[in-house]
């Protein structure tokens, strides 16, 4: 696949188009009915949590959060690849691999809710938190995929990046250890065209970042990332590569966000509505409803039951968020030092008489 | 009984741990092969095999990056940066993740890490081989900062380094990499971190130093001797987190500070010492706590490198200042 898809070449690994036909035979991956419907039933499972999240931010009940919308089919191939013994080492725009992985909504909306223990997990051992500072995360996942080589564990270490996060440093320094070290690593880069209000052609000068892998010494290849098939056939290609022992791959899947970068970003500032609208009409929900239903394997009445569903149960986690204990005082200082050191002892300390003395008066 | 210098006690605590753990794992520039270039991990690669003791690429963020990751995968990660002066592409890695990841995911992933690092001047160096910038460090909530400043306590520091569940900055005085050699036991043995030594008891004055200053300190407590002034000399070994109650207990007995420090005064380790004689001996104090630290300026090439490090007779012109307020 990575020979047949070479990025010097321009070529882009496209199966289903727009209207929900297989348009590449050759390259349709094998999969059971049950599991395309699965990653049907997950992209609306994520757009849930993700269309509620900006809808509880508007009303004030959470802090900023950064949409998927639109750009949900690359998250969902890769859960679709994912064994439990594989890592996600997410950047921020990745919900669906996190609810795969084992995250819940309430951690969801707890992390973009202002606690910290929302970055915890407790159901999903082999899942990195959420990493702001761009581009930082990749060294994480090629350093625990040196770790399971080291140990001789089986693993493969999925590492998500956005278009513009390919400018910094540690995108370089990463692809160059994971190639240099050979680890199980597939860096996942999803090209939605705007890093904030940053187009990529100005963020590099290539058409196609896929064609920086070739630098480092790695099969990269870029797919249509609005197409669940496309998106599910490289990472299966990847994941498969990166277990055999040959080293890591690049996947550019190119897409587009339909909402804003954050819920305090506005889009309009940079981009048309004929542009959105065009992306729009290639929603990767609406590709894999209509293939699903040309199947007769999906129909209306089973999507607005699921859709009834999937409400009913996102609201009741976010009830769960919104009645998590307060905030306590040694939330701040547990967790910075496997013991806490005297000194924060003593900081902890001067504060609570100082709540006592407010108590008091 | 070995007789070493640190370069050969620092290799064999590496050599002991890498020996009982296999989850240890030391590595960097140059750090495999050749065994560094001060020839600190010498011999280690040969010893233990790639697989333990290797090179890297070019590239300190990589290094420190990686080792996140190492850890998160539960190895116990020592990693070299070639010189401190280095360490800054790095620096986004540290404050960022090395010293958050434990608090962020609430306890579920350890960074047990050590990073080491030479650091300060006088030997010569070319630009960014001579700074002193442990407060930098020290400043980071998260993390713990460790100097040595004798063959011996560089052993039984960097064991407890090793062994300590939290990240530990270990910043290797590099002009004493060679200046002494000691008796230091060949088997294993550690010093606990956060806790400092007094290593000259006096009653006039406090002397509180780290790192290579502590040669030039004692000198200075000889010299003061020989002028009638006692002397209490403390090795702090552990700058962050600072141990208080050693330094306030000798502060309130002798009623004058004075910190000895290389790196830049202001905002340095030298205003920490004097915050803590203000909060905690304040009503013994005789003298104004003092600080003699380098200038704030750019540490000079070697031409001019002797106006900015303090030699003995300038801590004792600071300490007979003191003594005679």
């Amino acid at each position: 696949m990575f020979k047949k898809y070479d990025p010097l070449k321009g070529e882009m690994l496209e199966i289903m188009d727009k209207k929900g036909k297989i348009t590449n035979k050759e390259m349709m991956p094998e999969l059971d009915d049950e599991k395309v419907i699965d990653a049907y039933k997950l992209i609306h499972y994520s757009r849930m949590v993700d269309l509620k999240a900006v809808s509880y931010q508007r009303q004030g009940r959470m802090y900023t959060y950064p949409p998927n919308l639109g750009q949900e089919a690359a998250a969902v191939g890769v859960s679709t690849v994912m064994r439990d013994i594989d890592w996600l080492v997410p950047a921020y725009r990745e919900l669906g691999a996190y609810l795969t992985k084992g995250a819940t909504p309430k951690d969801i909306y707890l992390y973009w809710g202002g606690h910290e223990d929302g970055s915890r997990f407790p159901g999903a051992p082999n899942l990195l938190p959420i990493a702001v500072p761009i581009a930082t995360q990749l060294l994480h996942a090629v350093g625990i995929a040196h770790g399971l080589k080291y140990q001789e564990k089986e693993g493969v270490v999925f590492a998500c990046i956005g278009d513009g996060g390919t400018s910094e440093g540690d995108f370089h320094e990463a692809m160059n250890f994971a190639a240099v070290w050979k680890v199980p690593v597939v860096f996942l880069c999803q090209n939605n065209q705007y890093a904030i209000s940053l187009p990529t052609k100005k963020q590099t000068a290539v058409d196609c970042i896929a064609v920086k892998a070739v630098a480092y010494g790695m099969p990269g290849i870029r797919v249509d990332g609005n197409d669940f098939f496309s998106c599910y056939a490289a990472a299966k290609a990847a994941h498969d590569h990166a277990q055999s022992g040959n080293g890591p791959v690049f996947i550019e899947a190119l897409t587009y966000r339909r909402g804003a970068h954050t819920t305090a970003d506005d889009p309009s500032k940079y981009r048309s509505k004929e542009e959105e609208q065009a992306w729009e009409d290639k929603d990767p929900a609406i590709r894999l409803k209509q293939y699903l239903m040309d199947k007769k394997l999906w129909s209306d009445e089973q999507e607005e039951e699921l859709l009834e569903k999937y409400n009913k149960e996102v609201e009741r986690q976010f009830l769960e968020f919104e009645n998590y204990p307060k905030y306590k005082l040694e939330d701040v200082f547990q967790y910075m030092y496997t013991e806490m050191p005297s000194h924060l002892v003593k900081q902890k300390q001067k504060y609570e008489e100082f709540l006592a003395w407010k108590e008091s008066q | 009984m070995a007789i070493m210098n640190m370069v050969q006690s620092i290799n064999s605590a590496l050599d002991i741990k890498l020996g009982e753990d296999n989850k240890i794992l030391s590595f960097g520039e140059d750090a495999g092969v050749e065994g560094g270039v001060f020839r600190v991990t010498e011999g280690l690669y040969q010893k233990y095999g790639e697989k333990r003791v290797f090179d890297t690429p070019l590239a300190e963020s990589g290094i420190i990056g990686t080792a996140v990751g190492m850890c998160v995968s539960g190895l116990r990660p020592v990693a070299e940066i070639q010189f401190s002066g280095f360490v800054y592409p790095g620096f986004d890695q540290i404050i960022s993740h090395v010293s958050r990841m434990h608090n962020r995911s609430r306890g579920k992933y350890r960074m047990s890490m050590v990073i080491r690092m030479p650091y300060g001047g006088g030997i010569k160096a070319i630009e960014h081989h001579s700074e002193s910038m442990e407060a930098l460090f020290a400043h980071i909530p998260g993390l713990k900062v460790v100097i040595p400043s004798t063959p011996y306590d560089a052993k039984g520091l960097l064991i407890s380094a090793i062994e300590d569940n939290d990240p530990v900055v270990f910043m290797e005085p590099k002009r004493m990499y060679r200046a002494i050699k000691q008796e230091v036991p060949e088997d294993k043995y550690t010093i606990p971190l956060g806790k400092a030594k007094v290593v000259h008891q006096g009653t006039d004055i406090t002397v509180v130093s780290f790192g290579a200053l502590m040669k030039e300190s004692i000198a200075a407590v000889e010299i003061a001797k020989q002028a009638g002034i006692s002397v209490e000399l403390i090795d702090l070994r552990t700058i962050s987190p600072i141990d208080r109650e050693t330094v306030a207990a000798s502060i309130c007995k002798t009623g004058r500070l004075l910190s000895v420090t290389e790196g830049p005064t202001s905002f340095g380790v030298g205003a920490e010492m004097i915050t803590l004689a203000n909060e905690e001996a304040f009503l013994y104090l005789e003298a104004p706590p003092t600080r003699l630290a380098g200038f704030d300026t750019i540490v000079p090439l070697p031409k001019g490198e002797h106006l900015y490090f303090h030699s003995p007779e300038r801590i004792f012109y600071e300490i007979k200042k003191l003594a005679e307020y």
